[in-house]
């Protein structure tokens, strides 16, 4: 048994393939026998991988999910950002880039109203909840964004680590919202073309979130929204702490 | 050979890493700014010339559609190794930030994606095809 173990502890990624192999299969087996094929099998595989990711967690106490059992850290490796990456820009292979330029003044619009509107939706929260100071508002605005701008601009200014703490969770809720929400939401929002993409990586953020949401909903769509996502972290971080800070604490008056 | 268009694709994903720092570190933010953006710009560019000039044939292709095809597994590996339970433990202030910019946010995708004109959906495709 141990030795079973050690072979599969020293060759983690191969164990890897092996269970997401093992989970694609039981997924798509369930979509086709269970929802009927209406929810997608990429949905259910997704929302399985979430909660074995919130099993690994409760049982290990750690923040990497599953990953964090020796046994499946494997995982980690192969959902971790750099082979994520290396398979998002794959996808954008065979991608007309006239597609892109012609839907480029909403991708550029929707970051930056995606942006401000978490902050304000983030901060409001935070008001309501009593905290009141333009700091803790702007922290959990940013947390709004996504669960890198919070801590980013958290220990820019300076917040609590509760605050901190909470401006995580809420990014973290965002990016599970958006991985389960996307293919519930796309035929009502109208999410079924590039350019409907492109709007939704800019408008929702996280890469994670838009990465296994449009995955879930239709892979073609895919390199459009992870085309501005990956631009709004990087914003994020950049107008939090500066130009929406200063807002906030103008509104607050100090 | 399919290493070449593995080669092609990392590539482009580190030199859109290095932009993508440095811009980063232009703006004074602790970020990687649009890095893999990027790279799927220099990817789709630098693969259409190639192809045109004949040096990028099917099997240098297959390296990067097979990565392609490893995109949903990759992120089901991924949503396994997210952080769920600190995103449930949140509390309501979390809940209610979270949820509240997901759904504001939701409700304008059709309002931008009409600006200069709706498109089209895209034709359905078989998800036999497609796994």
């Amino acid at each position: 048994m141990e030795l079973i173990a050690n072979v599969l502890i020293k060759n983690g990624l191969l164990f890897a393939f092996l269970i997401v192999g093992a989970v694609m299969w039981l997924s798509y087996y369930a979509s086709h026998h269970l929802t009927r094929g209406r929810l997608h099998g990429s949905a259910v595989a997704i929302i399985v991988g979430l909660l074995l990711a919130y099993i690994g967690g409760h049982f290990t106490g750690g923040s990497k999910g599953l990953s964090d059992v020796p046994l499946f850290a494997g995982l980690g490796v192969m959902g971790g950002a750099m082979l994520r990456d290396f398979a998002i820009v794959s996808t954008a292979y065979g991608v007309d880039l006239g597609e892109i330029r012609r839907s480029g003044l909403v991708g550029v619009l929707s970051l930056a109203l995606g942006i401000f509107l978490s902050f304000i939706v983030g901060a409001a929260v935070a008001l309501m909840f009593g905290y009141s100071d333009a700091v803790s508002m702007t922290t959990l605005g940013a947390g709004a964004a996504t669960y890198i701008v919070g801590p980013v601009t958290g220990s820019a200014l300076g917040a609590s680590s509760e605050v901190i703490a909470l401006s995580v969770a809420a990014g973290l809720i965002k990016s599970v919202l958006v991985m389960v929400g996307t293919p519930f939401i796309a035929p009502l929002i109208g999410l079924n073309n590039p350019k409907a993409a492109m709007a939704y990586g800019g408008l929702m953020g996280t890469t994670s979130g838009v990465a296994g949401g449009l995955a879930a909903t239709d892979k073609r769509l895919v390199p459009y929204g992870a085309m501005t996502a990956t631009f709004y972290t990087g914003l994020g971080c950049l107008l939090g702490p500066s130009l929406i800070y200063f807002l906030i604490r103008g509104v607050m008056g100090g | 050979m399919i290493i070449y268009g593995v080669a092609v694709l990392a590539g482009c994903l580190l030199a859109g890493m290095v932009v993508g720092d440095a811009l980063g570190a232009l703006l004074n933010v602790e970020s990687n700014v649009g890095g893999v953006g990027f790279a799927m710009l220099l990817l789709i560019v630098l693969t259409d010339r190639m192809r045109r000039s004949g040096h990028f044939p099917q099997h240098s292709a297959e390296g990067v559609l097979f990565w392609s095809a490893m995109y949903i597994p990759i992120v089901v590996a991924m949503a396994s190794t997210q952080n769920v339970v600190s995103a449930v433990k949140g509390g309501p202030v979390a809940l209610l930030a979270g949820v509240g910019a997901t759904v504001v946010c939701w409700a304008l995708v059709p309002v931008l994606a009409r600006i200069g004109g709706a498109e089209a959906p895209l034709p359905p495709v078989d998800e036999a095809e497609e796994v």
